[in-house]
């Protein structure tokens, strides 16, 4: 390890924010929004690309931010679980989790958030086997599901209006 | 967890990538989506010095017809592929994508890198065995097509050259009235497969008239059989013919016992894949709309 990594300059955007920062290499994603920019809502699970605690949409799309560097973001547009409230109203799908009991410890909530986000912007009124397939890249070891897929349903309707 | 240090470059075109993968040699590893990469670097498996970033090479994710070959380009996702006209056309081919992992690894993860990776409990490669596919790859002396069984040497282990990149996959579409079938069974939806069995067919009346099949995650590197398929080509596919023809491919399989389970219980899956495959490739050589999906519980 004797030469010096050059850092890399990258800009993206996060929750409408802009952030421009330098940045190594090795960086993930989802280090970067907790450790660089102080957005913990995001969490490590199993940092191995298996539980989905770390979901965060990227140009819309869900992915898990612990296999992503920092720099594959570079002028990327990205949501985490802090951009979901507007204007100190909880989302939907946040209102849906809460009174559905959705969650119990809530590790992986902000996670299934995410994925439930982007299963509904594709597909705004799935049946419960969609939604199990939508969120099967999100583990969740205290609901056994049951009311995370009932919450979805509840925030589908209230959504639809 | 953080990969070792590395030097990261974007390329900005193929010609960029292949001069900087020569440049470095060895210490360097070409980034797609980064989904199997990434985790290895992580895990300590490979500790590159350099990364050469392709995903803003231009036009190398298109997926297209040329007249009746399928063409898809090296960085197009698993969820692009999955989603395409052609997955559309061939019921098999979303079969495979859509099972791959999750919705957020498929959002990632590339063919090309897919195939690269020459990981043997990876989809694509044992999907594109079923058509006979040929792989276009770039390197430092030129553009040359390989078939898809020659690309993987060893598990792990490809035969390209260095600073060879596979840039495009191409297969002949398959005759009106063909139908394949992909399923493979997994602990859940982001493991990789416990094993996974592929069966692309047509029948002429009752006969079969044309047969591929493969097997995933079944040894160390992708595993066909003549002789199952000459069980089954040329006769009518009656049960006990299928199952004559499952006996012979497992019997080719090498399944190597892990956490998924022991070299019997993998063998018993695949017998049960194969069967399983065959049966919805015949149902849709009939017109039968089957949505086909991954196990798992």
């Amino acid at each position: 390890m004797s030469e010096a990594i050059n850092k890399i300059s990258i800009q993206v955007t996060i929750n409408g924010q802009n952030y421009r920062r330098e940045v190594e290499p090795r960086l993930l994603l989802v280090q970067f929004i907790r450790e660089e920019l102080g957005l913990t809502g995001t969490h490590i699970g199993c940092d191995v690309t298996y539980c989905g605690a770390c979901t965060v949409l990227v140009d819309s799309k869900p992915i898990k931010s612990c296999t992503m560097l920092a720099v594959q973001a570079d002028q990327c547009d990205i949501l985490t679980v802090e951009g979901l409230e507007q204007n100190g109203e909880l989302h939907p799908l946040q209102k849906a989790f809460s009174e559905n009991h959705g969650l119990q410890c809530g590790y992986c909530t902000p996670g299934m958030l995410m994925s439930s986000m982007a299963l509904l912007a594709e597909n705004p009124d799935p049946s419960p086997d969609e939604i199990r397939k939508g969120i099967s890249g999100n583990l969740c070891r205290c609901t056994g599901y049951t009311n995370i897929i009932k919450s979805i349903q509840a925030a589908a309707k209230e959504m639809a209006g | 967890m953080y990969p070792a240090p590395f030097h990261y470059h974007r390329a900005d075109s193929l010609q960029d990538a292949i001069s900087l993968l020569s440049d470095l040699g060895d210490t360097a590893r070409a980034l797609a989506g980064g989904q199997t990469l990434l985790v290895w670097m992580k895990l300590r498996f490979d500790e590159p010095r350099h990364l050469v970033d392709l995903a803003r090479i231009p036009g190398l994710s298109e997926i297209r017809r040329e007249g009746d070959e399928v063409c898809i380009g090296a960085l197009a996702t698993h969820a692009e592929i999955a989603a395409s006209a052609i997955a559309d056309a061939l019921p098999v081919v979303r079969d495979c994508g859509t099972g791959i992992a999750d919705t957020q690894v498929r959002n990632r993860g590339t063919i090309g890198g897919a195939l690269g990776s020459a990981d043997p409990s990876c989809d694509w490669p044992t999907l594109l065995h079923l058509f006979d596919a040929t792989l276009t790859c770039t390197g430092p002396e030129g553009t040359r097509t390989i078939p898809v069984s020659e690309l993987v040497e060893d598990i792990y282990t490809t035969t390209l050259k260095p600073a060879e990149l596979i840039t495009e996959i191409r297969f002949r579409m398959p005759p009106a009235g063909s139908g394949g079938s992909y399923t493979a069974f997994k602990r859940c939806a982001p493991a990789y497969p416990t094993a996974s069995a592929g069966v692309q067919l047509a029948l002429d009346g009752d006969v079969c008239s044309h047969i591929r099949m493969a097997l995933g995650s079944a040894g160390l590197t992708t595993v066909t059989s003549k002789e199952a398929e000459t069980v089954l080509l040329g006769n009518p596919l009656t049960e006990t013919n299928i199952d004559k023809a499952a006996e012979a491919i497992v019997c080719a399989a090498d399944p190597v016992p892990d956490q998924r389970g022991s070299e019997d219980f993998k063998r018993a899956v695949l017998r049960t894949l194969v069967k399983r495959a065959v049966d919805i490739a015949v149902r849709r050589c009939h017109g039968e709309t089957i949505k086909g999906h991954h196990e798992y519980v």
